[in-house]
């Protein structure tokens, strides 16, 4: 602890040393303050940017896994465990990168918040240096000048060294943390997830669809067949078992291995 | 004393509180220097939770420089390590 005061102390004093007038040096450091100040601005919106994103993130990640419980439900009510378990599956699956992305959020915003402390310190910390400069230049010679610069003048550099920090750290953070939003954008894109614009179906909704459309035409078949007063058919039972996929197949292979 | 905890501030601590300070700083010093993490972790959170219990936030617009300067709470050993020989830390 000790060395660490030491070394704000050394490079403020080497700042200063380096000036021929060290009131020269307060107008170039206020320069360098005010930078700083706007630099931590635009860290604090950069923050608040990715925390945004990861919060639209989290929502459009819920309305999924709400959609797969949702259809969950209306699988099991069609008396298909298989399909309900897979969107089970898939929800226990977005719960968990939702619980991880929450947990992201809430350090983004802890990060948000510190920064924000950091720059209305830092802010406080730079219009106290102005006043004193002025003062400093106005009322003493250049060598009186030098002591009480050398104060001022240490007590600003430690707050910038660390607003600095904090900067760094931010910006570390919405980094990985912008790596890791690109994923989950393509995620999100992918058939796995919801296509807001609805043009293409994943595979549960469209198995929902079927089961639910063969459904219709098997209630809208027996409808016609009421009205034309034949017997309610074993047909229907015949058309519900629809040949699986490996059958087909197999149906294939064999009409062109005779061929 | 001024003591500066990293992202925190400013706090003006007794000077009778000196001693107590050293003794929690030299347990966080060796922690740092045998990179034990786990033990690092209580001493710094012991250290700072005495600066903050026994010391007054500096007013934002005061201009002093600390007399001591301590990591943020949630600092690793390695990053305490860099801060200890980093050369860009300071805008200048």
């Amino acid at each position: 602890m000790k060395r660490m005061s030491m070394i704000f102390r050394a490079k403020a004093n080497n700042a200063l040393d380096r000036a021929e007038d060290p009131r020269e040096t307060l107008d170039y450091s206020y320069q360098r303050q005010l930078e700083l100040l706007q630099k931590v601005r635009r860290g604090v919106a950069d923050v608040a940017t990715s925390r945004k994103r990861l919060e639209l993130q989290l929502a459009q990640l819920q309305q999924q896994a709400d959609k797969l419980e949702g259809q969950g439900r209306q699988a099991l009510g069609a008396g298909r465990e298989d399909l309900a378990r897979e969107a089970l599956t898939r929800r226990s699956g977005l719960q968990q990168q939702i619980a991880d992305l929450q947990a992201q959020h809430a350090q983004l915003q802890a990060e948000e918040e510190k920064l924000t402390l950091a720059s209305q310190r830092l802010q406080a910390k730079v219009e106290a240096f102005r006043t004193k400069k002025e003062t400093i230049k106005a009322t003493y010679t250049a060598a009186e000048a030098q002591t009480r610069i050398g104060e001022a003048f240490s007590g600003i550099s430690e707050e910038m060294g660390d607003v600095g920090l904090a900067i760094q750290r931010a910006e570390d953070k919405t980094q990985s943390l912008q790596a890791r939003s690109g994923a989950i954008d393509e995620l999100l894109a992918s058939g796995a997830l919801d296509d807001p614009t609805g043009t293409s179906k994943d595979d549960i909704t469209a198995e929902l669809d079927r089961i639910s459309s063969t459904g219709d035409v098997e209630l809208e078949l027996q409808r016609l067949k009421g009205e034309l007063g034949s017997a309610p058919a074993p047909q229907a039972i015949e058309g519900s078992t629809a040949p699986g996929g490996s059958a087909v197949g197999q149906v294939n292979v064999q009409k062109e291995g005779q061929a | 004393m001024i003591v500066r905890i990293l992202g925190e501030g400013q706090y003006h601590v007794p000077d009778n509180e000196v001693d107590a300070l050293n003794a929690l700083d030299d347990a966080v010093e060796k922690a740092v220097t045998m990179a034990d993490e786990p033990t690092f972790r209580n001493a710094l959170a012991a250290l700072l939770g005495h600066v903050r219990a026994q010391g007054t936030p500096l007013p934002a617009e005061e201009l002093v420089p600390s007399d001591a300067v301590l990591p943020a709470e949630d600092a690793s050993v390695e990053q305490v390590k860099e801060l200890l020989t980093d050369e860009g830390m300071i805008p200048g």
